[in-house]
């Protein structure tokens, strides 16, 4: 019944549809397995996209022919660019969106990807010969072949589902749990963990008294996510902010004895940056309140997603505890919050292709490797997914390096650090953040997947019209002219220092003080700008007033980058570095670093480890 | 690349009664037994337990000699070692050595013992540096910061301050990372005071260098006067010795002259110059250019002034010469040849009436043996002021200066920032 596929995907969650996708699009017959076809590309908790350094991510993954960015774009309610008081490299974009639309789109997209099949099944086992992948089986029975197998289970491995005392076995509320999988991956050899997150109840939104809230428009000027030109929401939906308070504590308190965080009953770590509301209260007990946000679920629904609130406590409590907030008095509760626990499998099992060392062909992306967010997952899902691919076709991977994305921040954190609770994206995970802006990802990423086919005419043009644009731009900095009468009034009002003398506009713009825009307006400059775009423009300034300090950055890069060149033979026997500390010794064997680059960022390696090290390279 | 067994004499060169040879690296024991017969029957040789026996060079009995072995890791280098205590005989060493390099050890490069503990992790960096210093350290002050630098002391000191750093940069980037969130931010007068807290101690490990290097490499000190005045026969007098010729005749000292001398666990360098006058000889001439420069090295400068014998204006116009950064002091030579009517009051009046310029002054004596002793006691306590009040570390290696100088720049360019003063302001 099935063909014999180069790459079978597991899982169509934000991980497995990009590398669904990646992979067909560059040239490999597909199969996309998912347990329930109408969950692809399920919003599973917040129904937002982007945020501080996971909009870069989007933005990146949209700059390699990736969907997220443009699935974002096209059911997007808001748009929010944040961190705008900083300066520019922190600049984040953010999307509150359609959850409904959002699965739609996705599927809407990978059903149009020829070379792409979709299967509604189960996979409970895979076919392994001498470490190699051959294939997966269903539990239907099937036995599917494939050259490479990818697999993205996100919290379905074992899911276990907590609201109060109750327990129920499930990947999300109201499907199933993967079962089988673990177990077999455990007979091969893996090491699996366990892990725990949690999600908030969701609310109807008629019985919410939006009068007594804090209302949070979106932005004036939506931007998106795309470098494409994808149609932007005509109106936008509006967040509300509420708080917790005393009362609201106390009432959510009176369920501790029956919460599985506080009995012990879950033992897994969540994530730290996204406690439960319980957590909170608990942690931070001199806290009085706790900023709750209302966010809408989409246009052609009531559901209100609150977010900040994330919960496993009993119903009633949860119920009881959100009437005593202020503006949801009468509030009706659409689906209780509730914690999950499911398998992971430590990633520094895993190359930088996120292949595993173990079984060759076989990649892991997203929740699976214990990362936690939507764009985390889909940044390890293009990853695995072309590399699947180009294993398939007996082609060298493709790997992004720390100071080219965050993408290839967050891989490389994961293989070399691994990590003991859900890992999520910071910009100061980053060494180089102001190469890694969100406005440059085009620049940086574009040109790198077009060998491979992904980058289709129109976003060559888009990429090709962009860079010009940009390098006119800075020409035009450097040509035009600012007459002091122009522009002194303007300088004086923002107490800047007048200029005495006609100054080149790039020589002027360095001003902190001064606005770029402003400076255009005021200096009659509009009309040779005229024909370029405002992103273009946009990097354009960024690329010119920091280009100290980009120039400091790439110097560094290249600098740590030489350390990436020295490859260690993959069978080094680490057993003769007797000179260093067997501590360090298990951790190169166990984790096999790629390079001396990888091996000098394992946490606790030492200065020294990595002379010996050398000395033993013959360097 | 497999670890050589290397040796070497770790005891002074030439004639003694004990030498002390070690070797270092997996064949060192191995070796040792294919030359070493002990004296008593034993089935093994224990870690860190000396034996006594024969050694022998291809057969033929060489010396007696003590072994000591050292078990990998609990070794001065963390590598096996052996360590054989000989006699001090120059051909007893050539041999013991050749019998060794004749198994297949390697002569040990200078610095190589420490080089290995370094990469075994048994001392970081800064601990290496200090046990070269340590073995050149040529006083009882130099030796203190040197075992002070190698326990750690420098280590320790950094470590809390680069704590301090990843305190502070943590709390700017909660503020970047968390901008949308749930978050209390430090507010910036907490930014600016730990800024403060952190720089302070940076500078003041940067200003103990100064400190620092005249401890390791001796404290300048300087006499410098008008001809005659008595500096050469004062220096001898310090140094005990007839070092410099004295003589009735001014200008009798044409060149500078140096020589060290420890007061107090502290070497000086004293420097004798030339007269400083305007001369037509030119050997004098150029002695006297040469002492400027001397001066301009010094840590003290002291202008000795025989306050009996010449105008006191002069001293005026003569300390003005003087180099504006070195520090100064006056001191009334010859003073044991002064009548008792010489005019101590009128003096001291004209002193406190110039006192900007002349300040403090010391009365000495070549002759006088407890002048002589004042004056050491107060030479001791003038370097000991130098001292940093709030730490112990102090900072002699060329090498920790200049990145706590780095350092303490890129502090500067941070509150910059933070003050909004320069461009970067808007990055964070």
């Amino acid at each position: 019944m099935f063909d014999l596929y180069q790459v079978i995907v597991v899982g169509g969650g934000h991980a497995g549809c990009e590398a669904a996708a990646v992979s067909a699009r560059s040239g490999c017959k597909t199969l996309l397995i998912s347990m329930n076809m109408m969950t692809l590309g399920q919003m599973s908790c917040n129904p937002a996209m982007g945020g501080i350094a996971k909009g870069q991510i989007v933005r990146e993954l949209d700059a390699l022919g990736g969907f997220s960015g443009i699935v974002s774009d096209e059911s997007m309610i808001q748009f929010r660019m944040l961190n705008r008081s900083k300066g520019k490299a922190m600049w984040s974009p953010r999307a509150q969106n359609d959850r409904m639309l959002f699965s739609m789109k996705w599927r809407e997209k990978l059903e149009n990807i020829p070379n792409l099949d979709i299967y509604q099944d189960m996979v409970v086992g895979l076919i392994v010969k001498d470490n190699i992948i051959k294939g997966v089986l269903t539990s239907l029975g099937h036995e599917i072949l494939a050259n490479a197998v990818v697999l993205t289970n996100g919290t379905f491995l074992n899911g276990l589902i907590h609201i109060g005392d109750k327990q129920l076995g499930g990947g999300r509320i109201g499907e199933n749990k993967a079962t089988g999988l673990t177990e077999n991956l455990i007979k091969l050899g893996f090491e699996s963990g366990r892990m725990k997150t949690g999600t908030p109840p969701r609310l109807d939104g008629r019985s919410i008294n939006y009068d007594l809230l804090e209302e949070q428009k979106g932005d004036e000027e939506v931007q998106g996510f795309s470098f494409l030109d994808i149609p932007k929401p005509k109106q936008q939906a509006s967040c509300y902010i509420t708080y917790t308070s005393d009362i609201v504590h106390e009432t959510l308190k009176e369920g501790f004895d029956r919460s599985p965080m506080f009995n012990g009953r879950i033992q897994s770590l969540g994530p730290r940056y996204c406690p439960s509301i319980e957590d909170k209260i608990n942690r931070f007990s001199d806290k009085d309140r706790h900023q709750l946000f209302i966010e809408p679920e989409g246009w052609h629904t009531n559901e209100i997603y609150i977010n900040g609130f994330s919960t496993s406590l009993p119903e009633e409590v949860q119920f009881k505890a959100l009437r005593k907030i202020v503006g949801l008095e009468n509030v009706k509760m659409y689906r209780p919050g509730y914690a999950i626990e499911y398998d992971y499998f430590p990633p520094i099992q895993l190359d930088s292709s996120l292949q595993t060392k173990l079984i060759k062909g076989l990649f892991f992306a997203g929740q699976i490797n214990g990362t936690t967010g939507y764009e985390e997952a889909a940044g390890q899902g293009y990853i695995a997914g072309i590399n699947a691919s180009l294993y398939a076709q007996d082609k060298e991977f493709f790997i992004l390096k720390r100071n080219e994305s965050y993408i290839g921040v967050l891989i490389d954190d994961l293989i070399t650090k691994g990590t003991e609770e859900p890992y999520r994206m910071f910009t100061s995970r980053a060494e180089f953040r102001i190469l890694l802006r969100q406005d440059n990802a085009d620049i940086r990423l574009t040109p790198r997947v077009i060998p491979y086919g992904l980058i289709d005419e129109n976003r060559l043009n888009r990429y090709n019209q962009r860079k010009d644009q940009i390098k006119q731009a800075i020409d035009l900095f450097k040509e035009l002219r600012v007459e002091p009468n122009q522009i002194n009034d303007y300088l004086i009002e923002r107490n800047g220092n007048p200029l005495t003398q006609k100054m080149p506009l790039a020589q002027v713009m360095l001003r902190p003080e001064i606005d770029l825009s402003d400076l255009i307006e005021q200096c009659n400059l509009k009309s040779h700008f005229e024909k370029i775009d405002k992103s273009a423009l946009e990097s354009a300034e960024i690329e010119w007033t920091y280009q100290g300090y980009i120039q400091k950055e790439e110097d560094i890069a290249q600098k740590m980058n030489q350390l990436e060149y020295v490859k260690i033979p993959s069978e080094f026997n680490y057993d003769k570095l007797s000179a260093i500390s067997i501590e360090s010794r298990e951790k190169f064997k166990k984790i096999k670093p790629e390079n001396i680059g990888q091996a000098k960022r394992i946490s606790g390696i030492k200065p020294s480890d990595i002379s010996i090290l050398l000395i033993y390279l013959g360097r | 690349m497999i670890i050589s067994t290397i040796i070497a004499l770790a005891s002074p060169q030439g004639l003694g009664a004990i030498a002390l040879i070690r070797i270092d690296g997996p064949d060192a024991l191995e070796m040792t037994m294919k030359c070493f017969q002990p004296a008593k029957k034993i089935a093994q040789i224990k870690p860190r337990f000396q034996y006594f026996g024969k050694f022998f060079h291809h057969d033929t009995l060489l010396d007696e000699v003590l072994i000591t072995y050292f078990k990998s890791p609990n070794s001065y280098s963390g590598n096996d070692s052996v360590e054989i205590s000989c006699h001090a005989s120059p051909f007893i060493i050539k041999k013991i050595i050749e019998s060794y390099l004749d198994l297949g050890a390697c002569v040990a490069s200078a610095g190589e013992f420490t080089q290995r503990a370094f990469l075994n992790g048994k001392m970081d960096l800064s601990q290496a540096e200090a046990v070269a210093e340590l073995i050149a350290s040529e006083s009882t002050f130099a030796h203190q910061i040197a075992l002070n630098q190698m326990k750690g002391g420098v280590s320790n000191e950094l470590g809390s301050l680069r704590q301090k750093l990843i305190d502070f940069s943590a709390l700017i980037e909660l503020e970047l990372d968390f901008a949308e969130e749930d978050v209390t931010f430090a507010d910036r007068s907490e930014f600016f005071e730990m800024l403060l807290e952190i720089k302070l101690k940076i500078d003041e490990l940067q200003n103990s260098f100064a400190y620092g290097n005249s401890i390791k490499h001796g404290v300048g000190v300087a006499f410098v006067g008008l001809p005659n005045a008595g500096k050469s026969s004062f220096l001898n007098a310090l140094l005990q010795e007839e070092r410099a010729i004295v003589s009735e005749i001014p200008g009798t000292t044409r060149d500078y002259l140096e020589e060290s001398i420890v007061i107090g666990g502290i070497t000086f360098r004293m420097i004798d110059t030339a007269g400083l006058r305007a001369t037509e000889d030119t050997i004098e001439k150029i002695g006297i250019e040469r002492s400027m420069q001397q001066i301009q090295k010094a840590d003290i400068v002291f202008y000795l002034f025989d306050a009996y014998t010449h105008p006191w204006e002069i001293l005026l116009d003569e300390l003005k010469k003087i180099p504006q950064d070195k520090k100064y002091m006056v001191l009334l030579s010859r003073y044991d040849t002064y009548p008792l009517d010489w005019g101590s009051e009128a003096f001291s009046d004209f002193v406190n009436l110039h006192y900007y310029i002349i300040g403090n002054f010391f009365s000495i004596s070549s002759k006088d043996i407890n002048l002589i002793d004042q004056f050491k006691r107060h030479l001791v306590e003038m370097v000991l002021e130098w001292k940093p009040r709030h730490t112990d570390t102090i900072i002699t290696n060329l090498r920790h200066y200049e990145h706590l100088v780095k350092a303490s720049d890129a502090l500067q360019r941070v509150r910059e920032g933070l003050d909004g003063v320069s461009y970067s302001g808007g990055y964070i």
